[in-house]
């Protein structure tokens, strides 16, 4: 994850709290969005940046997650996700987030 | 679940971009507290 | 409407693998780490490896990108491959390197002895030697190890110690660093070769040139002007374009379209009557996936530098047409989602000229080689341009769903650049395209382009442009 997106996640962390965040992720590739899951959870893996060794245990899901669809307005999905939900591989997606977010998201703080 | 909480959208460009993220959250109630989208090409 | 015409188009390569730890990724990650240096130093492709890989001859035009063989690519030798092609080549690093020294203007590059002489004693046997400044070179020459250990250097070690050295342009501005100027005299370089290939191998008079439009992404100025600009006339300057000036067009990765659009729409208006336009590679683009690549036991597959030049002009009832009227842009209002951008850039142009997708042969959109990004998790970025031009096809009526694996293999194509932004960016895919338009069966091919504003930090927007080109009508 771009450095200074980690800087501004552990400053909203702090000034929020870590139960009130949420994070949704958008990238396309299974591996690439665990990876993203797990900065925000368990700590950077790349141990590049400042979330490295930082379990923020923040609820993370994919974008295509259905708890997410459920939430978003028909309408709206339609416009700003439309077709991108079968170009991509949607529950590949979902799973590979979802699976970072049981082992240590969830709110803790 | 979305509702009045603070929404980080981390888009990516080949993806899902961060403001399409963002108006997603904003329309389920929650209020955007950061947006990015990357570009790794 | 007979509109301007594209005439001819030339790609080049410079094999770069040792500027390829210059590469903005690489230089962040090896100092200090001397495993990951080892063995990135062990995965450099040798020059014949790279002349032989399936996807630089795909971009040399040798092979259509839709004739490329099953991947991995990786796996293939094609010992039939040769560096060169009509309209460019694939250049080795010293050569490269001692072209890179004789368009170096300010003289702030030192090649060591060794290095200069055989630079040297390789350009003279160039087919281009003699609109080379064979001389800038030679004034190069000179102590490599004390230019290196000058404050602020940029050092080239091509196994043995620097041999290239690069000083800063000021002892203070950043904007002129030597690391600042080694790219940007290599995109001048790359920019210069492919131009130098557009006007002699395709016996264009270089005086024939009225205005040049650059369309790379580096930033050429100083501290007061960091993005000033005009890296074109200083190529047109290079390449003997004596009655030509220039402009850069800046707009990230989809630059090439609207400089097309621009060149022709001056030569539509009778401003100009013949406008070239030129790209010149990214070295800060070299290596930047190669942690992805050295964990899948790949080579260092990003260690091209490309270059791309194409002439526009009035119509000579033979070169393939840039319909004018076939515009699409990216509209500030259009929205950010990805399918928004492609409706806007590919759907809006074709119903406002009553086409459907389905009277486009060739859709050439951001080409990048998936054996370069998948191995680091960015997919395959062709093909998800295409299925999402497919799904769009498909909601407008003009294919049925069965139809869009079909529509992504006939009309869409594998990815074949070199991850060097802008030149992916259709670019790549204009010399195919005046084939596939003249002596090929096709009629009509669209280049869409997009680039990544939001990593200016100025905008959360990206940008786009695309534009239909035709089989001349008088060819018909």
């Amino acid at each position: 994850m771009d450095l200074d997106s980690q800087e501004q996640i552990l400053k909203l962390s702090e000034t929020h709290g870590a139960s009130s965040l949420v994070v949704i992720i958008g990238a396309p590739d299974p591996e690439a969005a665990e990876i993203t899951a797990e900065t925000v959870t368990a700590g950077d893996p790349s141990y590049a940046g400042v979330l490295a060794g930082v379990q923020l245990g923040l609820d993370v899901y994919h974008i295509f997650d259905d708890a997410i669809r459920a939430e978003v307005p028909d309408d709206v999905w339609e416009d700003q996700i439309g077709v991108m939900s079968d170009v991509l591989d949607a529950p590949a997606l979902a799973a590979a987030v979802a699976g970072m977010r049981d082992q240590g998201g969830g709110g803790a703080s | 679940m979305l509702k009045d909480r603070h929404v980080i959208a981390l888009g990516e460009r080949d993806g899902v971009s961060g403001p399409s993220i963002a108006a997603c959250a904003e329309a389920a109630g929650a209020t955007v507290a950061f947006t990015a989208t990357e570009c790794f090409v | 409407m007979t509109g301007p015409v594209v005439v001819c188009a030339s790609q080049v390569l410079a094999h770069t693998p040792h500027l390829a730890a210059h590469g903005s990724k690489p230089s962040r990650e090896l100092p200090g780490n001397a495993e990951v240096t080892e063995q990135f130093l062990a995965s450099l492709r040798s020059f014949e490896a790279a002349v032989a890989y399936p996807p630089n001859q795909a971009y040399m035009s040798a092979i259509h990108p839709r004739a490329l063989p099953a991947r991995p690519w990786t796996a293939i030798s094609d010992a039939g491959a040769s560096r060169w092609t009509t309209g460019g080549e694939i250049m080795p690093e010293e050569e490269f390197l001692g072209l890179l020294a004789s368009v170096d203007t300010a003289g702030l590059t030192t090649l060591g002895a060794g290095l200069a002489g055989r630079a040297s004693a390789a350009l003279e046997a160039h087919p281009l030697a003699k609109y080379l400044d064979l001389a800038q070179l030679d004034k190069a020459r000179g102590d490599a190890e004390a230019a290196a250990a000058g404050k602020g250097a940029a050092s080239v070690d091509l196994g043995s110690g620097p041999e290239a050295v690069v000083r800063p342009g000021d002892e203070v501005d950043q904007s002129l660093a030597a690391a600042v100027l080694l790219e940007n005299l290599a995109a001048k370089a790359s920019a210069t070769l492919a131009l130098l290939h557009l006007l002699h191998d395709y016996d264009i008079e270089p005086g024939s040139i009225d205005y040049v439009l650059g369309c790379g992404e580096e930033a050429i100025g100083d501290r007061y002007q960091r993005g000033g600009g005009n890296l074109a006339k200083a190529v047109a300057e290079a390449a003997g374009c004596s009655e030509a000036s220039g402009a850069d067009i800046k707009d990230f990765c989809a630059a090439p379209v609207p400089a097309l659009v621009i060149a022709a729409s001056l030569v539509q208006a009778g401003v100009f009557s013949r406008v070239a336009v030129v790209a010149g590679g990214s070295l800060a683009k070299l290596g930047m996936k190669f942690q992805g690549h050295l964990r899948h036991d790949l080579p260092i597959l990003e260690d091209v530098i490309g270059g791309s030049a194409f002439l526009v002009q009035a119509d000579d009832g033979v070169s393939p047409t840039i319909r004018l009227d076939s515009v699409g842009r990216h509209r500030v209002a259009a929205g950010g989602a990805a399918a928004q951008i492609m409706e806007a850039l590919a759907l809006e142009p074709l119903g406002r000229l009553g086409l459907a997708t389905t009277d486009v042969d060739d859709f050439a959109t951001e080409l990048h080689n998936p054996e370069v990004t998948e191995p680091q998790g960015s997919g395959n970025v062709p093909e998800r341009n295409y299925r999402t031009l497919a799904a769009l096809a498909m909601r407008r009526g003009d294919i049925a769903r069965e139809d869009i694996d079909a529509f992504v293999a006939q009309r869409g194509m594998p990815g074949f650049a070199p991850t060097q932004g802008h030149l992916a960016s259709s670019l790549c895919y204009l010399p195919h395209a005046l084939d596939r338009l003249t002596s090929g069966p096709a009629t009509r091919a669209m280049l869409i382009a997009k680039g990544s504003l939001f990593l200016g930090r100025m905008s959360q927007l990206s940008d786009g442009m695309s534009v239909i080109l035709e089989r001349n009508p008088s060819q018909t």
